[in-house]
């Protein structure tokens, strides 16, 4: 609870305190680990000295799995079982995946998400991506020095409180919910999903004490966003955003492939020459960067030799139409900013596709003025994802004292009579909110109600994503009419929706059944984390008990702080009832059923229900009364 | 203790039109660095529930006291008066015919792709909704409840003209 920090200006809670957390950039091509050391953003590197972790899995056949470098290696021999570009397929159905006819994988049509066959069995985009994550948390607990399996670290430096893990602002739902789900399969405690182009904003506008309007510009591997910001003494509110969640680097390399098989006349390929083809076009892409020429050389398994000069203007000219799509979101972002191009005092330049002049290029005509390309475009998503997690995890000092507002990058909808969508949150409200709306029933003794949301800024349902579908059971039976149906739907501080529902004439909660339209089910999640966990050769049932052994020692630890802060503002009794909720908790701790822990948790959580309102009460009065600490 | 009740309450600021933006703005984030979900992520579920509806609440106070339109509506609400009632939709001919001028001038240069039209449309319309709002600045705070919903209907309907417009721009642009 960071109102409840109490420490002088300027100084950190002591290094005993700190709370380890990392920020993770979970890329389409590339992924990266970072932290605060001494109040410094750090990237983590491997045991090899690389910063970066290519995106790439390979499974093999006697179960075990590569990640990186290896599965990169591998990539044109094993192009079926490695995969590459996973980030593209989260929360994607078969009918999304780009060039599936360039593609080596064998694809299952899942229900929502897609899913793909490997000798290692059918593997879904969030179990590809928790390999990643496993991969980089691994090496975080290595540098931090945290000794795996130790109940506590007594030598070590303890655990890894959480995590932030990027996600493009662009990200719908599913997307966000399938990065979530794949985080926690790799054991990571999610503090927050961050937006890439707000973590680069911090990570900024932090070292340059930047103030005034921002664009950040986040051209990456396979996704596309671009954020307008307002700076303002340590509050960074982004205004608009927009993108392309399926625009990248990656697309270029297609041009460029694509452009080369027309020229060498060459025959359809075999999914590894394919892998090949591709590998060899990125290169090529990243050599026309410094250079006004390059070499497109390959020797197919045909024996075939490509052998093919590209120049600059070629490169430029085939993928003009690609940089044209991220201009276009940019200027709608300014619009719903309610800005002219000349309100931007900057434009920070993000994700290693914007290396390439053309962009750059674009980039500074559209916007009148040189971009910003001052810090590493590979890294600074990570680093503003290390300290926001070094903020959330309560370890801020005074200095570091800053708050982000973001947005709900999609309006949300809900389908109507004739396929039509009825917009009920608008794109670029500030997270979190919610809206409600009223339904009633049509017929009489109606008991249920379905309920379609959906998400996207066209006009008819066809053209929109398919959120969730929900039916509303229990309605009281009445005339045709007289229900009042409320239904109130969230986004949280993640971008993540949720529904409730009530009958407002009796006031019965309606029950509401979200089904993820991304189709994971919670048996698949069972079944995969079961699956990871033998792959780790871990104990399921102790994992639980260390979590909630966590989860219930954060409680006690954050009770205790708010009641020596806040305790007036209980009588005796009520002191009490939370006082014997606490150390009901902490007697479960003590044993070994993780379950029990649970319960006991969820009870000292309705047992503070009324205090954590009557706080939250109390800080709204202490900012109007002008007692706020944070504006001393 | 009881929370604030209204949209300015909340914010600690006179009810009336004319509001102070910048005094607005700084409320809005001194408050969000009090309740915001990022400050309650090592907080137990009940605060962070907490949290969640209290930020939930001040964006939509600050959204609803930012924009002139919303805000009128909302002074209008709190005063008892109903906007929307279904008896009293009918317009003065007047304005309807203007409307239905402008709509027509949309539809033409939308269709010819012309900017500068759309533009100089877009500038008569924001003029109109200007006017419009210092009337009804005038009537609210002589709590004329009827003048003040018949002017936040036509409000409304300049609103709305605008807000089509925009897509008609947007449309041109891409």
């Amino acid at each position: 609870m960071a109102l409840l920090q109490i420490s002088e200006p300027g100084e950190s809670p002591a290094p005993h305190q700190r709370r380890l957390a990392i920020g993770i950039d979970l890329g389409t091509t590339n992924s990266l680990v970072a932290t605060v050391r001494n109040s410094i953003a750090v990237v983590l590197n491997d045991a090899d000295g690389h910063p970066l972790l290519p995106s790439i899995v390979r499974y093999l056949a006697d179960g075990s799995v590569q990640v990186g470098f290896a599965a990169e290696a591998q990539q044109a021999r094993d192009a079926k079982n490695t995969i590459v570009s996973a980030k593209r397929f989260m929360g994607r159905g078969l009918k999304d995946v780009p060039y599936p006819e360039n593609s080596p994988y064998d694809f299952v049509d899942a229900p929502g998400m897609v899913q793909i066959r490997t000798v290692a069995g059918v593997k879904s985009p969030v179990e590809v991506s928790a390999e990643i994550l496993r991969t980089l948390r691994v090496r975080a607990e290595a540098a931090l020095g945290i000794s795996h399996g130790a109940a506590s670290g007594e030598d070590g430096a303890g655990e890894l409180y959480g995590a932030v893990i990027t996600v493009p602002a662009y990200f719908d739902d599913a997307q966000r919910q399938a990065t979530k789900d794949a985080a926690k399969l790799a054991g990571l405690n999610v503090m927050r999903l961050l937006n890439e182009p707000t973590a680069a904003a911090i990570a900024y506008g932090l070292d340059n004490a930047a103030e005034g309007i921002y664009a950040v510009f986040d051209l990456g591997g396979g996704t596309f966003d671009v954020s307008i910001l307002k700076l303002s003494r340590g509050v960074f509110e982004v205004m608009a955003t927009g993108g392309d969640s399926a625009l990248g680097g990656d697309d270029f390399d297609h041009r460029l492939f694509c452009w080369v098989l027309e020229r060498a006349k060459l025959a359809p390929l075999s999914d590894e020459d394919t892998r090949l083809m591709l590998s060899r076009a990125r290169q090529v892409k990243e050599d026309l960067t410094n250079h006004v020429e390059a070499r497109f050389n390959a020797r197919l398994s045909t024996r075939e030799i490509v052998d093919v000069v590209v120049n600059q203007q070629d490169f430029w000219d085939m993928s003009q139409t690609l940089v044209a799509k991220t201009l276009a979101p940019t200027r709608r972002a300014l619009r719903d900013a309610g800005l002219a191009v000349a309100d931007v005092k900057g434009v920070v330049m993000v994700g290693g596709a914007t290396r390439m002049p053309h962009v750059q290029r674009a980039v500074g005509e559209l916007f009148g003025q040189v971009p910003l390309n001052n810090l590493d475009p590979d890294k600074v998503v990570a680093l503003g994802a290390a300290m926001q997690a070094n903020a959330l995890a309560g370890n801020r000092s005074s200095e570091e004292d800053w708050l982000l507002l973001d947005v709900v990058p999609l309006s949300l909808g809900i389908e109507t009579m004739g396929g039509l969508v009825e917009k009920v949150i608008p794109r670029n409200s500030t997270l979190p909110v919610s809206r409600a709306q009223e339904f009633t029933t049509f017929k009489d003794g109606q008991t249920a109600m379905a309920i379609h949301v959906v998400q996207g800024e066209r006009e008819l349902v066809s053209d929109c994503r398919s959120l969730a579908r929900f039916e509303l059971r229990g309605i009281p039976p009445m005339a045709a009419g007289a229900a009042r149906i409320r239904v109130t739907y969230q986004v949280d501080a993640d971008g993540l929706m949720s529904v409730a529902a009530r009958e407002a004439t009796t006031g019965i909660e309606a029950s509401v059944a979200v089904k993820p339209s991304y189709g994971l089910s919670d048996g698949e999640i069972t079944r995969m984390l079961r699956d990871s966990f033998e792959h780790a050769r871990d104990d399921v049932h102790l994992r639980a008990l260390r979590e909630q052994q966590v989860e219930g020692s954060r409680m006690v630890e954050s009770v205790r702080a708010a009641l020596a802060q806040d305790g007036d503002l209980l009588d005796a009794e009520e002191r009490a009832a939370i006082d014997a909720a606490i150390s009901a908790l902490e007697k479960s701790m003590a044993g070994t059923d993780h379950r029990g822990i649970k319960v006991a948790i969820e009870r000292a959580n309705r047992a503070t229900d009324a205090f954590a309102a009557r706080r939250m009460d109390r800080s709204v009065k202490s900012v109007l009364a002008g007692r706020n600490i944070a504006t001393i | 203790m009881n929370s604030p009740s209204d949209h300015f309450e909340l914010f600690g600021l006179p009810r009336r039109f004319a509001v102070d933006l910048p005094a607005l703005e700084k409320r809005y984030r001194d408050l969000q660095r009090e309740v915001h979900p990022d400050r309650f992520s090592t907080a137990p579920v009940s605060e962070q529930r907490q949290s969640m509806e209290m930020a939930t609440r001040v964006n939509e106070a600050y959204r609803t006291l930012k924009t002139p339109l919303l805000r009128v509506r909302y002074m209008l609400e709190l005063e008892g008066g109903d906007v929307l009632a279904e008896t009293n939709t009918a317009m003065p001919r007047e304005f309807l015919m203007q409307q239905m001028g402008w709509r027509e001038v949309l539809e033409e240069a939308a269709e010819a792709r012309n900017a500068q039209r759309l533009d100089a449309l877009d500038a008569q319309v924001g003029a109109e909704l200007d006017a419009t709002f210092a009337d009804v600045e005038v009537a609210l705070d002589a709590r004329d409840g009827a003048t003040s919903a018949s002017l936040v209907r036509k409000l409304m309907f300049l609103d709305k003209l605008r807000e089509e417009i925009g897509a008609a721009q947007e449309r041109l642009e891409n």
